[in-house]
């Protein structure tokens, strides 16, 4: 097996909680992946699962939060943790690019979109200020903007939600980046442009070769695009696998009732959603042993030792569940939240 | 995977014998943008543009549309937060549409709304007990034992344990508080709950027992919902009968099983089609193509005829200059399309 892209070994982070008698409050809790080049990688869970804090940490982009980041993350080989910001930033925007939930946050009001990309552009290569604007033009035909040329032109405020967003995508494109990282790209957006979006990030890994990380909570975007998933939870990954293993054969209680959770859209209408008990736990409020055991059906005696993630394996789940007992206890989790 | 059979959605309430709990006719919801000395001077947005619906007792119209459609601008002008422009709003056989202060006021109680972020509508510094007793202090005599017993029993009803009521809002998860408004809409004994998107500000684990509550909820108090989200397979999930707006008009409207399954307008069904859905494609399966293309345009400048044919796939020269009407297509639905899908019936 060749060396992957981005290799993350036993992450954990950090932060500084509220109240100093916390002390230090553990957002991401021994993460381990690995992205292969040209993959997508799909990240899901609910809000305060560590999905986002694990990958900015991974970008160094936690800034003066205060944060401890330990573990390791190398990227082509290279120990991107402990790099100065300054060498960090060479291979932010370059070699790894990012896109995120909002765009007006990515995009300065006062220039235009056009400049933004230039602006890029010549940061990280050495084009020239008109080569740079020629790229930029073709960077914004690639990702579907109508009349690029005049786009170039446009501010962020002259162009609609779903408009911006295909920009921030051109900027992040415009190095050509080995990864591409992705949070809730398209939570924001409407849901017939959702469906463009996406449409656009399949297509980005046949026209640029980018592998992507695409973190979602919404379980039904990582399905029709991503090749490998991971699932996390208060902070842990408690199932990884390929998605068709994930999607059809789910081994973890929490991705059967987040799977049990999404009403269907088509076929018979259960009378009741099968649905998760109680809420995801706080972080200075984390259960001793399997973080979800508190909201499982069929958590025992032997949930109140922290269950590993296995290391080896593509598909596995970090539960004591031997594989005999899933499918009764999938059945009883899917009914029991029922009368929750 | 074989394909399940038509899904046995519970057909909603077959031809009325009652009157409509709530009928809407024609409205419309005007608001003026910009300035006399702006460029392009005053102008009108046409947020809901002649919209009628009849709501039956017991039944849930799930409204469905995309951001800026008007569906909002429509809850709110049925509760009477907005003033309506021209139409008329019944409810519970009154004409409501003009009514002051003082004669909305009797009403209230059975009109409640039910809003997507419950921690903005949460007086932060009142505990949750005193907020849930808040619409029994302003509307009715109960005294503070009354008062008491009445919190305690909404409470039980929602899911919330009686000692959580002396903890404040912060101290609540997104779905609890979300909870907590739902008890205080039923405080009064509403007939009738609007819910502008209940759930989407939820996560997907919570949303789940949020939509069960608000389904034990109607058939245990026999209430009637308008429940209004941007997610269709929410909306599938708890509707009977389902509205598909499209910038400020109801394109479409039927029986949730009909719908879902037949779509009859053109947006309708590319709708559905860019949910994206939790299975994985078959292997080697082409990808569907992206159904529909560009942004909804913008309600200050709808396009003649058709508001929808500029991203209409079979539009004709007829969509571009006629405006359709909302017809009578049987079995309950209606369509405002000039070439509709699927033969209805």
């Amino acid at each position: 097996m060749p060396e992957p892209l981005l290799q993350v070994r036993d992450l954990r982070v950090s932060f500084p909680g509220a109240n100093a008698e916390h002390g230090l409050l553990r957002a991401v809790d021994g993460v381990s992946f690995d992205l292969a080049a040209g993959e997508v990688l799909g990240v899901v869970g609910e809000s305060g699962s560590g999905k986002s804090v694990t990958l900015l940490s991974v970008l160094g982009l936690l800034g003066h939060s205060g944060a401890v980041v330990e573990g390791s993350v190398r990227f082509k080989g290279r120990e991107l943790l402990g790099l100065s910001p300054r060498e960090l930033q060479r291979v932010r925007g370059g070699d790894i690019a990012m896109v995120f939930q909002d765009p007006m946050t990515a995009l300065t009001p006062v220039y235009s979109i056009g400049w933004q990309i230039v602006e890029q552009l010549r940061a990280h290569t050495d084009l020239s200020r008109a080569a740079a604007k020629a790229r930029a033009i073709e960077l914004l035909a690639a990702v579907g903007l109508p009349n690029p040329a005049a786009q170039f032109d446009r501010y962020p405020h002259q162009l609609s939600g779903g408009m911006r967003q295909r920009a921030v995508i051109a900027m992040a494109l415009s190095c050509n980046p080995a990864v591409l990282v992705a949070d809730e790209p398209t939570t924001a957006l409407d849901v017939s442009v959702q469906a463009q979006i996406l449409e656009l990030i399949h297509r980005l890994r046949s026209d640029f070769g980018s592998a992507v990380v695409l973190i979602t909570h919404d379980l039904g975007v990582v399905a029709g695009l991503a090749d490998r998933v991971l699932v996390m939870y208060a902070g842990r990954v408690v199932e990884r696998g390929s998605a068709r293993a994930l999607f059809e054969a789910a081994q973890h209680p929490y991705t059967w009732g987040l799977l049990g959770s999404i009403p269907p859209l088509a076929g018979p209408r259960p009378r009741r959603l099968p649905s998760i008990a109680g809420a995801p736990p706080a972080l200075d409020a984390l259960p001793a042993g399997c973080a979800f055991a508190p909201r499982c059906a069929v958590a025992d005696a032997r949930c109140a030792t922290r269950p590993a993630l296995p290391a080896q394996g593509a598909h596995a789940a970090a539960c004591v569940l031997a594989p005999e007992q899933r499918a009764a206890a999938r059945e009883r989790c899917l009914q029991g939240g029922v009368t929750a | 995977m074989t394909q399940p059979p038509d899904p046995p959605i519970p057909s909603p309430v077959t031809l009325p014998t009652q009157p409509p709990l709530l009928a809407v006719k024609n409205l419309s919801k005007h608001y003026t943008v910009g300035s006399t000395f702006a460029r392009g001077g005053r102008r009108s947005v046409q947020a809901v543009d002649g919209v009628s619906f009849d709501l039956w007792p017991g039944e849930t119209l799930g409204l469905v549309g995309e951001s800026g459609c008007g569906k909002s601008t429509l809850a709110r002008c049925v509760v009477r937060l907005h003033e309506v422009s021209a139409g008329q709003l019944w409810f519970d056989g009154q004409d409501i549409t003009h009514a002051g202060r003082a004669a909305l006021r009797p009403l209230r109680p059975q009109l409640q709304m039910v809003f997507q972020d419950p921690y903005a509508s949460l007086n932060p510094r009142r505990r949750v007990g005193e907020l849930i007793a808040e619409p029994l202090r302003v509307h009715t005599r109960l005294n503070a034992v009354e008062r008491q017993s009445r919190v305690t029993e909404l409470a039980g009803l929602v899911g919330l344990r009686a000692d959580q009521l002396q903890r404040f809002p912060h101290e609540f998860s997104g779905g609890q508080r979300q909870r907590i408004g739902i008890a205080r809409a039923l405080a009064l004994n509403p007939k009738l709950i609007v819910a502008d998107e209940p759930v989407s500000a939820l996560d997907v684990s919570v949303q789940a027992q949020v939509i069960n509550l608000l389904a034990d909820l109607q058939e245990r108090l026999g209430l009637t919902y308008l429940f209004i989200a941007h997610d269709l397979s929410v909306v599938r999930q708890v509707s009977t009968r389902t509205a598909v707006m499209y910038l400020g008009r109801i394109v479409e409207i039927g029986p949730t099983a009909a719908v879902y399954s037949q779509p009859a307008h053109p947006y309708t069904a590319a709708l559905i089609a860019a949910v994206p859905r939790p299975v994985v494609p078959a292997a080697g399966a082409p990808r569907p193509a992206v159904a529909l293309q560009g942004d909804p345009p913008s309600p200050l400048d709808p396009p003649p005829g058709c508001r929808f044919h500029p991203r209409c796939p079979a539009a004709t020269a007829l969509c571009r200059s006629v405006s359709p009407t909302l017809r009578d297509s049987g079995g309950g639905r209606k369509v405002a399309c000039h070439h509709p899908w699927s033969a209805v019936g």
